[in-house]
């Protein structure tokens, strides 16, 4: 007995160390697999401040960008306004019913991780809660996955988890939006098939299969395509219209019958 | 003893935020975030209870995490590098290191930053395996590794050559 306590007291760091490892290691494999932790993430009180008065501080300094950005969107919606019968206000009339919009902006951006998260100023108070799509004025940028009462979490389109409806714009084919972490500007769909006549510069949009996101937000154009590996579908590489390291103003959409839709779904699925 | 703990507060609260606030958003030529906040671990002193060393170093890293929403990978590698802090110093220091009076100031510049050099490179292979975990991303690790690790060490030499706590 007194051995094994001497044992245990010699070599008392390196119990230490093994037992400190398994609780890093269980969380990172968890995290790998699994939604993000929902109580270790950076929308909770402290860290969602510090981050606020930080981009409280820095947004000054993008102040000049941002407006000009605002007036070219005002310039587009002025647009439509004056010119009520091009197509683009009649899909915008559709979509006004069924979506609610709510603005924010970004308080801490990240990009260069294989998993990255996108910490915005709008939480629970707002209305936000988790699986609300989260577009800028070009395209999308993620999913919310964690709220507080002040801030969320974004599951950014940069996220290897992250697998997004898309499709090819004015065609019906769709497939998943999935990201394979080398370059931040390009995102990959995959599962089009083969038969689907492609041509580099197509513009890709979201599809109607989720009730995350209205269908045709755009995403990005095709910058090159190939066959996979089964030689059936097409792997399709996607230069997104945003340009993910400088995003700022953001809106968050919220459907209104997505509860509807999800009852549904279950109902239809336990059957 | 109370001014080393002090410092060691004051370094390590000011450590996670100069790490989460500026480098954590440099994402310099795209990718390149440089882990500057491994220094703690070259500074923090050698006389230390290693127990504590390791659990100090260990909330060090989750801290960071949860800002940067990367779960446990920080926590991990600064874990595994203040565990084998003590090796790489016998490493780097020779034999002397285990004598009551030493000190980093009877050491050479060449040790001193081999010793960084280690810390920094073993800090990034356990973190770019760890948030990449594929092997079919070998190389993107070894390019990370490198790159990052060449901008930390770049930083921490010049922090640790600016904020000398030996020079006293």
């Amino acid at each position: 007995m007194q051995r094994i306590i001497n044992f245990i007291l010699n070599y008392r760091n390196a119990f230490l160390y093994g037992f400190l490892m398994v609780v890093c290691l269980t969380l990172t494999v968890r995290s790998h697999s699994y939604h993000q932790s929902k109580f270790f993430n950076s929308s909770k009180w402290l860290t969602g401040n510090v981050y606020g008065s930080a981009a409280n501080i820095s947004s000054y300094f993008e102040l000049k960008d941002e407006n000009k950005r605002l007036v070219r969107e005002n310039e587009e919606l002025r647009k439509l306004l004056f010119n009520p019968n091009t197509n683009a206000i009649q899909q915008f009339d559709t979509t006004s019913i069924n979506y609610e919009i709510i603005s924010g902006s970004i308080i801490k951006n990240s990009f260069a991780s294989p998993r990255n998260y996108i910490t915005i100023d709008k939480g629970e108070n707002q209305g936000i809660t988790q699986d609300m799509g989260v577009i800028t004025t070009k395209g999308i940028l993620g999913i919310v996955e964690n709220t507080s009462s002040n801030f969320a979490t974004v599951q950014s389109v940069l996220n290897t988890k992250s697998n997004i409806n898309a499709k090819i714009k004015n065609t019906n084919y769709f497939g998943s939006l999935t990201w394979n972490v080398e370059d931040y500007n390009v995102v990959q769909l995959i599962d089009i098939p083969r038969l689907v006549p492609l041509v580099v510069g197509d513009t890709i949009v979201t599809g109607a299969m989720s009730s995350i996101f209205p269908e045709d937000i755009p995403i990005g154009v095709i910058k090159k395509y190939d066959l996979n590996a089964s030689r059936s579908f097409y792997n399709i590489d996607v230069e997104l219209f945003n340009d993910m390291a400088n995003v700022k103003n953001i809106y968050i959409i919220q459907n209104k019958n997505k509860e509807e839709i999800e009852a549904l779904e279950t109902r239809t699925t336990d059957e | 003893m109370n001014s080393t703990l002090i410092l060691n507060g004051l370094r390590f609260i000011l450590l996670i935020l100069i790490q989460v606030l500026i480098f954590n958003t440099l994402n310099f030529l795209g990718f390149i975030n440089p882990l500057v906040y491994v220094i703690f671990l070259y500074w923090y002193p050698i006389k230390g209870n290693r127990a504590l060393f390791m659990v100090t170093s260990f909330f060090l890293g989750f801290i960071i995490d949860i800002f940067s929403d990367t779960m446990a990978l920080h926590a991990t590698a600064t874990l595994t590098v203040a565990y084998i802090r003590p090796v790489l110093m016998r490493f780097c220091f020779g034999v002397n290191y285990e004598f009551q009076n030493f000190s980093f100031k009877n050491t050479t510049k060449v040790q001193r930053l081999t010793f960084l050099g280690l810390l920094i490179l073993i800090h990034q292979i356990v973190f770019f395996s760890l948030e990449i975990i594929s092997l079919s991303h070998v190389l993107l690790i070894f390019k990370r590794v490198l790159a990052t690790g060449i901008v930390t060490l770049i930083l921490c030499a010049l922090f640790s050559s600016l904020f000398s706590p030996h020079s006293e």
